[in-house]
């Protein structure tokens, strides 16, 4: 384990909510902390892991870190589990169990909701599954509140016998803020218990619980009535007042600083009676919460009138300028345009593949080629669906490419019958939820080609580790999987299996081409590491010649972004065709010397440089 | 100083906004001020666009900046500063590196880069410093410290001493490299000197 010092107690810290999060479980003595990598929620295990005196790891799903926080917390220790909104869903059928056996040492679920969505498949109000499973939700609202909840939601989780979820929004992950730290505190596990009725959750066993956990709840509902967490904030402009959570409080507060407000930070179950009080001082109610209308409807439903989603946005952050125009609605007035300079257009940015990316030549090879439906999955290989590639045809939630591949092609019809059908998936993502997507399409015998791209890394998240990479959170070597003896193991023929370089194009054309015609589960593993990790190493960059050059602009199709067009022009051809022409150069300080782009040029006008100062990716460009 | 300073750093992924800002966060911190940053960046790594709130006062309470409420605004890249430009307050200031970044979108011609970023942003009405700062960067002899030549371009604009700053950036980089300090507080000193004679208008 690596044990970089933590940082001195009482000292004023400048923290992410993430950090302070890591923070405060090391704080409360935990002894066990999993996770998935998600964003936003990656890095709390990330500095966790740099904490001593706790077991920390990366899990290979969240399903999987939740139950080996459970299996501590069975043991009498305090223990945590961090994931990203989607993980809760695949983590949500060990939770419906946990909420009826409950816990023993303190157990924290951090779950990080992309609000805005800045980096998901989807928009989720993660405390949806707090009254789905009947549990205690803490919503801090900046870095200071992400540490004090999260001591707070160990010392709930013990007193009360439950799982505690601590909402984050991306909004606290990321933002940083000045954090007053403690101590760690000692905590000896209490030991295990046996007790059948309680662990072992058989029908018999199951039933007689289920009434616990509507006590439970009811207790923490009379706690909710009266914790520090939930308070009040008078103000002297009564017309509205607000109930909020979570860093919408920051904003009400900063674009209404005389109005009352009612802060939950044990937003769940909601102390419904305070806030009834609460709302018989103003003239009326404002509910801002991110993203749900969930509050707002359960004051409703408790005869509590309130505003909420008819004044706000029904979907992102609500951030002041939001709040702004959905109180002067509320209040009828008119909003006049601010005085500012408005947005200029200006091309898009969107994000695209690192310099040397091991899967450019991947999708560059799928772009060549026709009559394919190719399903795709979660991580840097969906930005091959972006340009130049438009390589995707799908891309659902982790692991689904599997399972989609397979349903386009039993699912077809007579217009898709020549169709070859492809599924691309990351080493990560296979091992989180594609192993048995696979197991599906050789059992029904799927006529799929897997591209199984293991870079050794999740990259998408920064390139943490992976059982496909042999390294552990810790960066210590372990077991590393065979991806080719898995697959054939999952009943992928031996022969079906190639593994190969993704940065030999003929030969990986070669590969798919005669994969997709034979009718039966074939998989092509590509193995060359992320070119973010360590272990990656740059060889020695190219330049263009440019008396070379025809300007065909093959090698602009792969995607490399340190490939740049300086001139465009037009030719006609003999044929009378009209063609247009991309003069290109090569950053030669962000080129890594991977040799994608030497490959499609037909007059070798892509030679080697000399050798330059080793830059990093996407530094900056010289006019 | 009652009110809260807003500073918007903006650029392209890679470039290092992230670590400018936060060496202007731990300055302000340095002071005693109560801070907030956030990044406000859709999947900022791998090139795309990336936009660093910094906020700083007695006390702060939303992390974001608002449309019309920069105080600064401290552009990386040209086109991202015009992208941006709108954040800026009437009276703010933008320093841009005229520097280029060119994504692939530009490149396979589906998007044109503006010809004239900052001259764009001048006619919006907006008081804007540009620079080549990465050129400035090459010439000492790193593209990398593209960084501190930024924030020395920064730093008489704030509402605390440059030194203070100065002293911000060198702490980070002496702490990781001691060699790396006289090259940096020689960049710093570049950037301050390609804008210098100006001040922010209250
Ligand atoms: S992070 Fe790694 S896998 Fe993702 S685009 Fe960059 S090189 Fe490719
Ligand atoms: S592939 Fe070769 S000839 Fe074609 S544009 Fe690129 S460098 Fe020029």
């Amino acid at each position: 384990m690596s044990a970089s010092q933590p940082v001195p107690a009482a000292a004023r810290l400048f923290l992410s909510g993430n950090e302070a999060v890591a923070r405060a479980v090391w704080e409360a003595g935990t002894r066990v902390a999993a996770a998935y990598p998600g964003t936003p929620s990656t890095e709390i295990l990330e500095v966790l892991a740099k904490y001593p005196d706790l077991y920390t790891e990366w899990s290979v799903n969240e399903k999987v870190a939740l139950e080996v926080a459970l299996g501590a917390s069975m043991v009498g220790a305090r223990a945590f589990c961090a994931m990203k909104h989607v993980g809760l869903n695949v983590a949500s059928d060990a939770l419906m169990t946990m909420t009826v056996t409950g816990t023993e040492g303190g157990l924290v679920i951090a779950v990080a909701d992309d609000v805005g969505m800045s980096s998901s498949q989807n928009e989720q109000d993660s405390r949806y599954w707090g009254r789905f499973a009947h549990l205690p939700v803490l919503e801090p609202a900046d870095s200071q509140e992400a540490y004090a909840m999260t001591r707070a939601a160990f010392a709930l989780s013990e007193r009360f016998r439950t799982p505690v979820i601590l909402r984050l929004t991306t909004r606290i992950c990321h933002v940083k803020g000045v954090v007053v730290a403690g101590e760690r505190e000692a905590v000896e596990p209490g030991g295990f218990t046996k007790d059948p009725r309680r662990w072992v959750m058989v029908p018999g066993n199951a039933k007689p619980r289920l009434p616990l956990m509507f006590e439970r709840e009811a207790a923490v509902r009379a706690e909710a009535e009266n914790s520090p967490l939930n308070f009040r904030v008078d103000g002297s402009d009564r017309r509205i007042g607000f109930v909020t959570s979570g860093p919408a409080f920051m904003h009400v507060r900063e674009a209404f600083p005389d109005a009352p407000v009612f802060k939950l930070g044990l937003s769940c179950p909601p102390p419904i009676e305070s806030l009834r009080e609460f709302a018989a001082t103003v003239d009326s109610l404002l509910v801002v919460e991110e993203t749900e209308p969930l509050l707002e409807t359960e004051l409703k439903a408790a005869g509590i009138a309130c505003h909420g989603k008819d004044v706000l946005p029904r979907t992102g952050e609500l951030a002041p300028d939001a709040l702004h125009l959905g109180v002067a609605r509320l209040r009828g007035e008119v909003v006049a345009e601010p005085e500012h300079v408005v947005p200029q257009q200006v091309f898009p940015r969107p994000p695209t593949m690192c310099v040397a990316c091991p899967h450019l030549g991947v999708y560059y090879t799928l772009s060549q080629m026709r009559n394919v439906m190719i399903a795709g999955d979660i991580g840097c290989y969906t930005l091959g669906a972006g340009h130049p590639w438009n390589a995707l045809d799908s891309c659902i939630s982790m692991g689904a490419s599997m399972g989609t591949a397979l349903g386009m092609d039993k699912g077809r019809g007579k217009v898709d019958a020549n169709k070859k059908v492809v599924a691309v998936i990351g080493d990560s993502t296979f091992m989180h939820m594609g192993m048995q997507g696979l197991l599906d399409i050789t059992w029904n015998r799927g006529n799929v080609t897997v591209l199984l791209l293991d870079n050794r890394a999740v990259g998408m998240t920064g390139g943490q580790d992976n059982p496909g990479s042999g390294r552990d959170l810790h960066g210590e070597e372990t077991t590393r999987v065979d991806f080719a003896k898995l697959c054939e193991a999952l009943g992928v023929k031996k022969e079906r299996i190639r593994v190969l370089d993704p940065y030999q194009l003929p030969v990986l054309f070669k590969a798919l081409r005669e994969e997709t015609k034979i009718e039966e589960p074939s998989v092509i593993i590509t193995d060359r590491p992320c070119v973010l990790i360590d272990h990656y190493v740059p060889t020695k960059p190219y330049l263009v010649k440019e008396d070379r050059c025809t300007g065909c602009g093959n090698c602009v199709d792969v995607g490399c972004p340190a490939i740049h067009v300086i001139r465009r022009d037009k030719e006609v051809k003999a044929s009378g065709k009209e063609v247009d022409l991309s003069f290109v150069r090569i950053d030669t300080s962000a080129c890594t010397g991977c040799g994608l782009c030497v490959q499609p040029c037909a007059p070798e006008a892509i030679i080697h440089a000399e050798p330059v100062q080793p830059l990093q990716p996407m530094q900056f460009v010289r006019k | 100083m009652s009110k809260v300073t807003n500073i918007l750093v903006c650029g392209v992924g890679g470039q290092g906004v992230m670590t400018a800002t936060e060496i202007l966060a731990e300055a302000a911190i340095s002071l005693g001020f109560d801070v907030k940053k956030t990044e406000v960046a859709g999947m900022s790594q791998r090139g795309g666009v990336v936009t660093s709130h910094l906020r700083f006062g007695p006390e702060v309470l939303s992390p974001q900046i608002l449309p019309g409420e920069a105080d600064m605004l401290i552009g990386f890249e040209s086109a991202e500063a015009l992208r941006w430009g709108h954040m800026l307050r009437p009276g703010g200031v933008a320093l841009v590196n005229s520097g280029r970044i060119v994504p692939p979108v530009v490149n396979i011609g589906l998007f044109d880069y503006p010809e004239q970023p900052v001259a764009q942003m001048c006619e919006l009405g907006l008081r804007v410093h540009d620079f080549d700062a990465t050129a400035l960067a090459v010439q000492l002899g790193n593209i990398r410290l593209g960084n501190t030549v930024m924030l020395g371009a920064s730093s008489d604009w704030l509402p605390f001493p440059a030194e203070v700053l100065r002293d911000a950036v060198l702490a980070r980089f002496g702490s990781r490299k001691p060699k790396l300090v006289d090259v940096n507080r020689e960049a710093f000193e570049a950037g301050r000197r390609a804008v210098a004679g100006e001040t922010l208008a209250a």
